[in-house]
C-alpha cells in the first residue's frame, strides 16, 4: 500500500498498562518517517483474552467498543503480533452475521503489525548508532505463523550493522505464554517458559527482543524469577534506542 | 459417572505426573526433535509443500462431502469383490461384530496390524475376555502391549519408551533371549518372536489408511511388513477403520499416501504399502479365504453435519501436530487421558466422547498454531479448539449438537469474564482503572498464583500509555 498520511496505533491492553515505553517507542518510529499518528483515546483492549477462553460475547462486546474508535480509513498499526492476528483474523469470524461485520472485516484488512508496517509500507531505512552488541530475537507464534511477518523483524534488524543475532535452539516454538493457558495450565506453561529461557541463555545474548509484550512479559519475567538471564526488550524500544 | 470437576482435577494429576517424569520428557523431546527434523527434510521447497498440502485437502474434503454415495459406492465394490461390508455405530457395536465373525471361523488367535480405530473400541480387551489371544505385530504396539499401556502416540505408539525400557520389557517377557540393549538386536528378537505368530494364528486384524469407493480397495500404509503379514498369512482377515476413511477414487491415493508419509515419520514412502482388493481367489497361493471390513462410525457422522468442525475429519493421522506441539512434548500422549492425544486430539476427541467427559483437553494448547501450520490437509487446529473452547462454557444455547455442550461453563469464571467486559468496554471505565493501577501500583500483588510459580509478577507502569502519549505531544481523539 502507499505510504499514508497518518495512522491509528492501536496499543493494546498490555502495552497500555504494563510497557507504555514499548509503545511509545513504536509511534515515535512511525512520527518520525513522516507519518502522523492518531492515538485514540477510547481504545482498550482487542477482545482476545476472552475469545482464547471461548467467552465469545463478551468479546465482541470488547472488540464492538473497539470499532467506534478506529472508523476512520486509515491504517491500524499494532505493537503485537497476537493482537494484530485477532483484529486481521478473528474479528471478522467474530462478527461474522453480526450488524458490524462490514466495519470488522473493514478494520481487520487496514490492520498491521507494526513490524510489518514499518517494513512494508514505511520501508524505513535504519542506522546504527550504538554500541557493538549481541542479542536473540524471539518471534511470538502469532507474528510468526496467524499474521506471517516473523522475518520482518529479522529484517529490520539486519540493517543495523553492529547487532550481531544470535539463534537460539528450537527458535519457532512457543514460548508457553498462550494468554490464559499461563493461568489454566500453569505447570504446563511454566515448563515451557523454562524451555524456552534455558535456550535463550544459552546462546549467550545480552538482550532478548520481541514484537510481542505477552511473550516478553512471560519470558522476562521467568529470567527475573530465575534471578538472572538476558535483559527483555520490545523491537520498537530497542530500534529506537539505537537509531537515536 | 465423573463430573466436569472431576475429570480437570484427573487431566491436571496426569499432567503434574508427566513433568515429574525427567525421563519420559527426555524421551519424547528426542523423539519428536528427530521426527521435526526428518519431516522438515522431506519438504525442501516449501511452494511445492503448500501445493501438495492443497491437493492432499481437496481430495479430503470431496470425500467428506460426498462421503455417504462413497460409502454406498465402496460397499458395492468391496461386495463385488468378495470382501464383506459391516456397519457399526458404536464401539461396542464394532467390537460384537468382529467377535462375532472370529467366533463362526474358530478364531482363537489374532495377529494384529496397527489400528488406532480398535483402540477407539478397546478392542484388544474386549477379545482377550471372551478367550481370545491378540499379539499386536507392530514393533511398537507390541512392546506397549507388553507393558500393558495405551499407545502415546498415534504412529509411534512407544515413542515414550527409551531403549534401556524396551530391553527391559523383554528381560521379563523373553528370559529365553540373551539381554541386550542394542535396537538392531532388539528388533530381530521381535522379528522372530512375531514370526511364529503370524504362521500360528487363526486371524489377522487391521487397520485401513485410504478405502477406495472406485475400486473397492483399503490401502494399508506400513514399514515392518507386519501389515502385510496380517493381512495374508492368517485364513481369515478383519480390517476395521472409521466411515470417514473412504476416498472417492484411486487417483486420490497417491497425493495422500506422498504426504501421509512424509508428514507423519519423514520419510518419502513407507517400506510396505499394501492394496487389498478381494480375498484368495482359486488357483492363488496365498492371502486370506474371507476378508471383512467394519465401518466404525462412532461419532463421525455427528461431526460431519457441522459446516466447522466438519474439518476435523479430513484428518489422515499422520500425528504431524502432535509431533510439533510444544505442549506434547512437555508431557507426552498418556497426559492426555483419552485414544488421540495432542492437538487432533483436542479437536476431536471432544466431539467424539464428550466435552462433559474430556472437554477440559482443550486448555492444553498456547494457540501458537505450530499444528494447523505442519497438518497436511490444512485442518484449522487452533480455530477448532477454540471453538470447542466457546462450545464448552457457552451458557446460552442449550440446543447445541455436540454431547456435553456448556457443561463446563463454572459461575465463577463467567462473572470474572462479564466484569473483564464491562471494565473493557467502558473507555470511561478502563481509563479510571489504568489511573488506578499505575497510582497504586506499590499495591501490585507480589504472588499471582500459578504464574508467579515460574516467573515475577508483572508490575503496571508508572503512567499508563495513554497519559504518555499526550506528554509527547501525540494527536488522539
Amino acid at each position: 500500500m502507499d505510504r499514508p498520511d497518518s495512522i491509528y496505533f492501536f496499543a493494546t491492553c498490555l502495552v497500555d498498562l504494563l510497557y507504555p515505553r514499548a509503545g511509545l517507542a513504536g509511534m515515535q518510529l512511525i512520527r518520525r518517517e513522516g507519518v502522523d499518528v492518531v492515538f485514540p483515546d477510547d481504545q482498550t483492549c482487542c477482545g482476545q483474552p476472552a475469545f482464547n477462553s471461548g467467552y465469545r460475547d463478551e468479546a465482541r462486546r470488547v472488540a464492538r467498543a473497539q470499532l467506534a474508535c478506529l472508523a476512520r480509513d486509515i491504517p491500524v498499526v499494532v505493537p503485537s503480533g497476537s493482537c494484530a492476528g485477532m483484529i486481521k483474523h478473528h474479528w471478522p469470524e467474530l462478527f461474522a452475521g453480526d450488524r458490524d461485520e462490514a466495519r470488522a472485516r473493514a478494520v481487520a484488512a487496514r490492520t498491521f503489525e507494526l513490524t510489518e508496517f514499518l517494513v512494508d509500507v514505511l520501508d524505513v531505512r535504519l542506522s546504527d548508532l550504538g554500541e557493538p552488541t549481541r542479542i536473540a530475537i524471539h518471534t511470538s507464534c502469532s507474528a510468526r505463523r496467524e499474521m506471517g511477518v516473523a522475518d520482518r523483524i529479522e529484517s529490520l534488524v539486519a540493517q543495523l550493522d553492529k547487532v550481531e543475532v544470535l539463534d537460539q535452539a528450537r527458535k519457532a516454538e512457543c514460548c508457553g505464554f498462550g494468554g490464559t493457558f499461563a493461568v489454566k495450565q500453569g505447570a504446563v506453561s511454566g515448563a515451557m517458559v523454562n524451555d524456552k529461557t534455558a535456550a535463550l541463555r544459552a546462546t549467550g545474548a545480552g538482550r532478548v527482543i520481541s514484537q510481542d509484550c505477552g511473550c516478553l512479559m512471560n519470558i522476562g519475567g521467568a529470567f527475573d524469577k530465575q534471578g538472572d538471564g538476558p535483559a527483555t526488550q520490545h523491537i520498537a524500544e530497542f530500534l529506537l534506542e539505537r537509531t537515536s | 459417572m465423573s463430573t466436569p470437576a472431576d475429570q480437570t482435577e484427573a487431566f491436571h494429576q496426569r499432567i503434574d505426573e508427566a513433568l515429574h517424569n525427567d525421563q519420559l520428557r527426555r524421551n519424547f523431546r528426542s523423539a519428536l526433535t528427530g521426527i521435526m527434523a526428518r519431516r522438515a527434510e522431506q519438504f525442501p521447497d516449501d511452494a511445492q509443500l503448500q501445493a501438495l498440502r492443497d491437493q492432499a485437502r481437496a481430495v479430503r474434503a470431496n470425500s467428506l462431502v460426498r462421503q455417504p454415495e462413497l460409502l454406498e459406492q465402496l460397499e458395492t465394490k468391496l461386495t463385488g469383490n468378495g470382501i464383506q461390508v459391516h456397519w457399526a455405530e458404536s464401539p461396542e457395536q464394532a467390537n460384537a461384530i468382529i467377535h462375532t465373525i472370529l467366533d463362526a471361523a474358530g478364531a482363537k488367535t489374532v495377529v494384529k496390524g496397527k489400528s488406532m480405530v480398535s483402540e477407539e473400541t478397546e478392542l484388544n480387551h474386549f477379545l482377550e475376555r471372551r478367550g481370545i489371544e491378540v499379539i499386536e505385530s507392530d514393533l511398537g504396539e507390541y512392546i506397549i502391549q507388553l507393558a500393558e499401556e495405551p499407545p502415546s502416540h498415534i504412529v509411534a505408539p512407544a515413542i515414550h519408551k527409551n531403549r534401556v525400557e524396551v530391553a527391559e520389557l523383554f528381560r521379563r517377557f523373553h528370559p529365553e533371549i540373551p539381554y541386550t540393549e542394542d535396537i538392531d538386536t532388539l528388533t530381530q528378537s521381535a522379528r522372530q518372536i512375531l514370526r511364529n505368530r503370524f504362521a500360528n494364528a487363526d486371524a489377522g486384524i487391521s487397520g485401513v489408511n485410504f478405502a477406495v469407493a472406485e475400486t473397492g480397495t483399503l490401502c494399508l500404509v506400513e514399514n515392518e511388513g507386519n501389515g502385510r503379514l496380517s493381512t495374508t498369512a492368517p485364513r481369515l482377515h478383519i480390517a476395521i477403520t472409521g466411515v470417514e476413511k473412504v476416498v472417492e477414487k484411486l487417483s486420490d491415493v497417491p497425493p495422500l499416501l506422498e504426504i501421509l508419509t512424509k508428514s507423519a515419520t519423514g520419510q518419502p514412502i513407507t517400506t510396505y504399502f499394501n492394496m487389498i482388493s478381494r480375498p484368495r481367489q482359486p488357483g492363488e497361493l496365498d492371502g486370506p479365504e474371507a476378508v471383512h471390513l467394519v465401518l466404525l462410525d462412532n461419532g463421525r457422522s455427528r461431526i460431519r453435519v457441522d459446516e466447522e468442525l466438519l474439518d476435523t475429519l479430513r484428518c489422515i493421522r499422520c500425528g504431524a501436530c502432535i509431533n510439533h506441539c510444544p505442549v506434547y512434548v512437555q508431557l507426552g500422549g498418556h497426559a492426555y487421558g483419552t485414544v488421540y492425544p495432542g492437538p487432533i486430539g483436542l479437536a476431536l476427541e471432544p466431539q467424539r466422547v464428550g466435552i462433559d467427559k474430556v472437554g477440559t483437553l482443550t486448555s492444553a494448547c498456547t494457540m501458537c498454531g505450530a499444528c494447523g501450520e505442519v497438518c497436511p490437509v490444512r485442518i484449522p487446529l487452533p480455530k477448532l479448539i477454540n471453538r470447542l473452547r466457546a462450545e464448552a462454557v457457552d451458557g446460552q444455547r442449550s440446543d447445541a449438537g455436540l454431547p456435553g455442550h456448556g457443561s463446563l461453563r463454572k459461575s465463577g469464571e463467567a462473572v470474572t469474564w462479564r466484569v473483564w467486559r464491562q471494565l473493557y468496554a467502558s473507555p470511561r471505565l478502563y481509563r479510571l482503572f489504568t489511573w488506578a493501577a499505575t497510582r497504586l501500583r506499590a499495591l501490585t500483588p507480589p504472588r499471582l498464583g500459578a504464574w508467579t510459580r515460574y516467573r515475577s509478577a508483572p508490575k503496571p507502569a508508572s503512567r499508563p500509555l495513554r497519559e504518555l502519549v499526550r506528554q509527547e505531544g501525540f494527536r488522539h481523539e
